[in-house]
């Protein structure tokens, strides 16, 4: 008999006793030091609360109050990888690197599993997610087994690399926590399309903590495709700091997953850095997702740009909450958010929450929100043409994501998501008929 | 053999009651048109008979081709072969117009049992309708009617109409907004469909369409109600008179 798995933050506190000697790296000392940190982090502050402002519209409870082991993954039968979208790519089976499954041959820059690379990482692991008051990125770092480790050389076009994240379905909930590290360093360029799925039944964490560095004048363009299985809870950080003249472009798709938050945390640290976040949230009966944003102009002459369009089916709650501060030296910031929803049933709920914090004089910055329903006289007059009532409704809901989806800058990635996008309003249309 | 019947029509709107009770026969082949004063009822007929919800049929019956009209979804009466050119054509921002006529096009096609048209086989049909309308082909990049001068809406309604090929088609002032030239290559894009297999119901104010699109039969409508039916120089009385002398009459 297995001893009763322990929930809530205790359960994952516990773990980390059981395993620090055998976690990955544990015989380097900074690697420990960092882990005991974030362990006392941690344990201070527990999972998050609806108490802190940061997660005032999302309960945590549901992770909490499972259980979750360490995955077991069996050997590769029966596992469903998505298909990929470039020629490189980096697949992890329940948050384990798995070279065996990848492709990484002939590309022109290093890419590894994080695990193999501990060694070489002081300094850089660690650089952008601090567990202080991020009690997500603590855990991450407490427990973390493996990752992807991505330095893109100076020059260098990196074309595109298939980031692929598959859970297995195991007889008890399973909790990993890959760390991921992207370094382009100055005017390398790089397109990530990330896709992370589970099999129908599966139920797990999926808790990935990213740390982007985006040097002068490179070119990140990171899509992240969330489908997981419709029982699992995601909750991904993201850490980017973009240097000068260069270009930081995340776009975020919530499809899947049960409880699903998507922070993403950028700082623009030189003058003429940009940032481009955009994303959809689709989601159909009983799932909440909440994408949160923090987006810190610490230059002059910075571009941020934000679109975040939430779709919302059945009884669903979406969240929105993104907050731009605009620092003293950031003159002649550009700023621009704006996120919208679309509700296409009345037990819907959306919350949003723009905030803008401005100590800069010479700033342009615009936000804006808007909630609507399908419009009644569109979809007749689509109907009126012969088209039927569903394929009328997928016609608008499409065309309420576009301004989101065009804002991608990377044709690969853009069609990668409209497939996305199709799927999963195909599988609405199915789960209503 | 009849198109399109309606008798004892009767609708409301938010409760209000609009159509009084229409009467109106078209014989296949036939095009009528009407005529009545701001507010008569002449859009909300249109509505009712393409299908709009809120438009609340509280009496009588609309048959087409011998079928319950009123008993059909709207994409049903288009697959059926009724094509409503709005008054106000509808803005899809997002939607490309390109995109849209296309998946119209198929979807009628597919109810009748024929294949797709693939992207090129469209752009072909598309490119050859528009020239004959003089509407510049970037219009097909654009989103539907987004940014179009009332005008272009227009010649969009006439275009999808060209594309879906009806075998009825209501026009509701289709000819309003247009200059004089348009108003000459929307005439022509109608009568280039007229023939024993399609009818029409054309709703104007303007003597001025029908001189171009003679019409078999002028109805007028006054108060929700057709009130005075006649042959083409009907408009013309109309047009010299007002509707007050009909109104007097009726
Ligand atoms: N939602 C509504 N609630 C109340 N009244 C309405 C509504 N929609 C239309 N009506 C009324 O119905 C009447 C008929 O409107 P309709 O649009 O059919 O007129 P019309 O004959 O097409 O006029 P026009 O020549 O100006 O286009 C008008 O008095 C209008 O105000
Ligand atoms: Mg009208």
């Amino acid at each position: 008999m297995n001893a009763m798995v322990q929930s809530g933050a205790e359960g994952f506190l516990h773990r980390f006793e059981g395993l620090r000697a055998r976690l990955p790296g544990a015989r380097l000392p900074w690697l420990a030091a960092l882990r005991e940190g974030a362990a006392e982090a941690f344990r201070v502050q527990g999972f998050p609360t609806r108490r802190q402002e940061a997660w005032k519209y999302t309960d945590l409870r549901p992770v909490a109050e499972a259980g979750f082991d360490e995955p077991l993954t069996m050997l590769d039968e029966g596992l469903a990888l998505p298909p990929g979208h470039g020629t490189a790519r980096a697949v992890f089976v329940d948050g384990r690197f798995r070279a065996e499954l990848s492709t990484l041959e002939g590309i022109g820059f290093a890419v590894s599993g994080l695990a193999a690379a501990l060694p070489g990482l002081e300094g850089r692991l660690g650089a952008l997610a601090h567990p202080q008051g991020q009690p997500l990125a603590a855990l991450n770092t407490m427990l973390f087994e493996d990752g992807l480790v991505v330095t893109v050389p100076a020059g260098i076009a990196g074309g595109m690399l298939d980031l692929v994240s598959v859970a297995t379905e195991t007889e008890r909930p399973a909790a990993f926590h890959p760390r991921h590290l992207i370094r382009l360093e100055a005017g390398a360029s790089l397109t990530i399309i990330e896709t992370a799925t589970g099999p129908e039944g599966a139920r797990y964490l999926h808790n990935p903590v990213f740390e982007i560095e985006v040097a002068e004048g490179a070119t990140l363009v990171h899509a992240r495709l969330q489908q997981e299985a419709p029982r699992a809870f995601q909750l991904a950080t993201v850490y980017a700091s973009v240097a000068a003249g260069g270009t930081y472009d995340n776009f975020t798709l919530n499809a899947g997953g049960r409880l699903v938050r998507n922070e993403i945390h950028t700082t623009l640290t030189g003058p003429k850095a940009a940032c481009h976040m955009n994303g959809a949230q689709l989601l159909g009966a009983g799932q909440h997702a909440d994408t949160t944003t923090f987006l810190d102009h610490a230059a002059p002459d910075c571009a941020s740009r934000q679109t975040y369009k939430t779709v919302l089916a059945g009884k669903s709650r979406g969240v929105f909450q993104g907050k731009i501060l605009v620092r003293q030296v950031a003159q002649r910031t550009d700023g621009y958010q704006m996120n919208q929803a679309l509700l296409l049933s009345p037990e819907a709920e959306i919350d949003s929450k723009p905030q803008l914090e401005i100590y800069a004089d010479d700033v342009k910055c615009s936000h804006g929100a808007t909630v609507g329903e399908l419009d009644a006289e569109q979809l007749f007059y689509l109907r009126t043409r012969g088209i039927p009532e569903a394929r009328a409704r997928s016609m608008l809901v499409e065309a309420f994501l576009t301004e989101a989806v065009e804002g991608v800058n990377d044709a690969g990635a853009r069609s990668a998501l409209q497939a996305a996008v199709t799927g999963w309003w195909e599988k609405q249309a199915e789960a209503a008929a | 053999m009849t198109m399109l019947k309606i008798e004892g029509l009767t609708a409301e709107v938010d409760g209000k009651p609009i159509l009084q009770g229409i009467d109106l026969e078209i014989p296949l082949g036939e095009l009528h048109a009407i005529m009545g004063p701001n507010g008569s009822g002449k859009s909300t007929l249109s509505y009712v008979l393409a299908g709009r919800e809120g438009y609340e049929v509280t009496g009588g019956s609309a048959t087409f081709a011998g079928q319950d009209l009123l008993a059909m979804e709207p994409e049903q009466r288009a697959a059926a072969g009724l094509f409503l050119a709005f008054q106000y054509p509808v803005e899809l921002p997002g939607v490309g117009n390109a995109n849209f006529l296309r998946t119209a096009l198929n979807a009628l096609r597919r109810s009748r049992g024929e294949s797709d048209l693939d992207a090129m086989q469209f752009l072909k049909l598309a490119r050859e309708r528009m020239r004959a309308l003089h509407m510049p082909e970037d219009m097909l990049k654009r989103g539907v009617n987004v940014g179009f001068s009332g005008g272009e809406k227009k010649r969009n309604e006439v275009l999808q109409m060209a594309l879906l090929g009806p075998r009825m088609a209501i026009l509701d002032e289709t000819d309003s907004g247009l200059d004089i030239d348009a108003l000459r290559i929307v005439a022509d894009g109608v009568n280039a469909l007229r023939g024993p297999e399609f009818s029409a119901l054309v709703i104007t104010h303007y003597q001025r369409l029908l001189d171009y699109i003679v019409p078999d039969r002028v109805h007028v409508l006054i108060g929700g109600r057709i009130v005075k039916s006649g042959g083409p120089e009907l408009a013309q009385e109309l047009e010299a008179s007002g509707y007050a002398s009909v109104q007097a009459a009726a």
